[in-house]
C-alpha cells in the first residue's frame, strides 16, 4: 500500500508515525478548544454523585459501603455519555471520509482519536475520582486502588465505546442506542474495577484483579481499533 | 466440486426452493420429538428427591439456554460469512436468528426465575449463571436494535454483524468474569444436583427435549429466513412467479383451504 502511495520505501512507516501524531495533535488542539464539552461528563460525574446521598442515605457507613460500586458505575455512565462525539464532528464536516480513504492505515486514525478521548475523560475522571471517594466517605485503603483500577479501566472502556460509536455514528439519534450497546460490553470491565476496590478497603490482596484489568486493556488495544475501524468503513457509507 | 453448494448459498432462490422440501420433514421431527420428550419428562421421569416436582421445569429451561447461546454463534457466525464472502443469505439468517435467539434466552430467563421461587425462595437471585444469561439478552436486544435502526438495510446488516463479532469475543470474558464475581459475593451454597450426577431416568428426557429444542430452532430460523427471503426479494421475478403462481392455484380450487402446494 505504501509503495503505491509514497514514492520510495523509506517513507512508508514514517507516514504512518506521523498521521498518528498529526491525529493525535489535531484532536488534542479540538478538545483544548471545545473545554466546555471536555468538562461535561466531569460535571456530570459530580452531580451524579451528589445525587447519592441525597437519594439514599447521608450516613457515613452506609455509603462507605456502596462507594467503590458507586464511583465505578458513574465513571461507567460519564465515559458513555462522552463516546457519542468521538467521530461525530469529524462525520459532519466529512474528515472522517478523508480519513477513511487515506492511505495510511485506520487502525493508527482510530487509536489516535481514542487516545485522545481518554486523554480527556478517562484520565480526568481518574483525577476527580479521590475528591468523589471523599464525599462519599471511602475508607482510605481504597484510594489508590480506585485511582489504578479507574486509570485501566476507563482506557479500556474508550477503547471498547469507540466500537459503538464508530456502529453508531452516521445515526441522527444514536446517542442512546450506543449505550444500549456498549453497556454490555462494559460488564467485565465494571466487575474487576468495583471488586477490586472493594477488597481493597477490605485489606485484601488486589493483584490479581489489576493484572486483569491490564490484560483487558492489552487485548482492547489490539483488537478494539480494529473493529471500530471495520465498523466506520461500513457504518459512514449507509 | 466440494465447494459448489457453499457458492450456491449465495442465492437465496437456491435456499428458498431447497429447503421447501425440509420443512415437512423437519415440522414432524420437531413435533414427535416435543411431545415424546415433554410427556416422558413431566409425566413419566422420576421426582426429585430434594426439590419434588418442580425440577421438571428444566426440561424447558435447560434447552432452551442451550440454544439462547448457540443460536447466538450461529447469528454471529452467518454475520461473519456475510462480512467476508459478502453475500446476502447470511445476513438474512443473522437477522432470522436474532429475534430467535432472544426469545430463548428470555424463555430460559423466566423459566429459570419460576424455578428459582420454590427452589430458592425467591424470583431473582443474582447467581451467575442468571447475570451471564441476561447480559446476553442484553447484547441480543442491542443487536436487533442496531440492525433497525439504519435506514439502509446494508449497512443494518454489517454493522449488526459487526456487533455480534465483538460480541463473540465478550461472551467468553463475561461468562468468566461474572462467574468470578458470583463466587466473589455470595456463598457458593446454592447448588444443584451436578450434571454429571443426574440419574439417566431423568437424563433421557431432557437429552431428547435438547434435540428437540434444536430442531425446533432449525425449523423457526427456516421459517423466518425464508419470509426475510421473500420480504428482501419480493422485487424479483421468481419472487413475483411465485406469488403469482399461489395466488392462481388458490383461484382455480376456492373451496380447498391450503390446498395449493406451497
Amino acid at each position: 500500500m505504501t509503495e503505491v502511495t509514497v514514492p520510495g520505501s523509506a517513507g512508508g512507516s514514517a507516514t504512518t508515525f506521523s498521521m498518528f501524531w498529526a491525529t493525535l495533535r489535531r484532536d488534542l488542539l479540538l478538545a483544548i478548544r471545545n473545554r466546555a464539552e471536555m468538562v461535561n461528563p466531569l460535571v456530570f460525574f459530580l452531580i451524579a454523585i451528589t445525587m447519592i446521598p441525597l437519594g439514599v442515605s447521608p450516613e457515613t457507613k452506609t455509603l462507605a459501603a456502596i462507594a467503590p460500586g458507586l464511583i465505578w458505575v458513574m465513571a461507567l455512565l460519564a465515559t458513555l455519555l462522552s463516546l457519542d462525539g468521538l467521530f461525530r464532528s469529524d462525520f459532519e464536516d466529512g474528515s472522517l471520509e478523508q480519513m477513511l480513504i487515506s492511505p495510511q492505515p485506520l487502525y493508527f486514525t482510530v487509536l489516535a482519536k481514542v487516545m485522545v478521548h481518554w486523554l480527556v475523560t478517562g484520565l480526568p475522571l481518574t483525577l476527580m475520582s479521590p475528591l468523589l471517594g471523599v464525599m462519599l466517605a471511602l475508607p482510605s485503603g481504597g484510594y489508590g486502588p480506585l485511582c489504578i483500577t479507574l486509570l485501566l479501566g476507563t482506557a479500556s472502556m474508550s477503547l471498547i465505546g469507540a466500537v459503538g460509536a464508530a456502529l453508531t455514528v452516521a445515526l441522527r439519534k444514536g446517542g442512546l442506542l450506543l449505550s444500549l450497546i456498549v453497556m454490555p460490553l462494559y460488564v467485565p470491565v465494571l466487575i474487576f474495577g468495583a471488586s477490586a476496590v472493594h477488597n481493597a478497603v477490605l485489606g485484601s490482596v488486589i493483584n490479581s484483579q489489576i493484572a486483569v484489568l491490564g490484560a483487558f486493556l492489552a487485548l482492547a488495544i489490539v483488537l478494539a481499533p480494529l473493529a471500530a475501524a471495520g465498523a466506520l468503513r461500513v457504518s459512514s457509507d449507509g | 466440486m466440494a465447494w459448489q453448494w457453499f457458492h450456491r448459498l449465495g442465492s437465496p432462490r437456491w435456499f428458498y426452493e431447497k429447503t421447501q422440501a425440509w420443512l415437512p420433514w423437519l415440522t414432524a421431527i420437531t413435533l414427535v420429538l416435543l411431545v415424546v420428550g415433554s410427556i416422558w419428562g413431566l409425566a413419566f421421569a422420576p421426582a426429585d428427591a430434594k426439590q419434588g416436582n418442580s425440577y421438571r421445569i428444566i426440561y424447558i429451561h435447560v434447552p432452551a439456554a442451550f440454544l439462547a447461546l448457540a443460536g447466538y454463534y450461529i447469528m454471529a457466525i452467518s454475520g461473519a460469512i456475510g462480512l467476508i464472502w459478502k453475500m446476502k443469505l447470511p445476513y438474512m439468517v443473522m437477522k432470522s436468528a436474532a429475534p430467535i435467539g432472544a426469545a430463548l434466552t428470555f424463555v430460559s430467563l423466566v423459566t429459570g426465575s419460576i424455578w428459582g421461587k420454590p427452589t430458592w425462595g425467591t424470583w431473582w437471585e443474582w447467581d451467575a449463571r442468571i447475570t451471564s444469561m441476561l447480559i446476553l439478552f442484553f447484547l441480543y436486544l442491542g443487536i436487533m436494535a442496531l440492525q433497525q435502526a439504519f435506514h439502509s438495510r446494508d449497512t443494518g446488516d454489517k454493522a449488526s454483524a459487526i456487533l455480534a463479532l465483538v460480541g463473540t469475543v465478550n461472551i467468553p470474558i463475561i461468562y468468566k468474569s461474572v462467574d468470578w464475581w458470583y463466587t466473589l459475593h455470595q456463598p457458593a451454597t446454592i447448588k444443584f444436583v451436578g450434571e454429571s450426577s443426574i440419574h439417566p431416568s431423568m437424563l433421557y428426557p431432557l437429552l431428547i427435549m435438547v434435540i428437540a429444542f434444536y430442531c425446533f430452532y432449525a425449523l423457526a430460523l427456516l421459517l423466518y429466513t425464508r419470509a426475510e427471503i421473500l420480504r428482501r426479494e419480493s422485487r424479483t421475478q421468481w419472487v413475483n412467479e411465485l406469488v403469482a403462481r399461489q395466488a392462481g392455484s388458490v383461484n382455480h380450487d376456492i373451496p380447498v383451504k391450503g390446498g395449493s402446494a406451497v
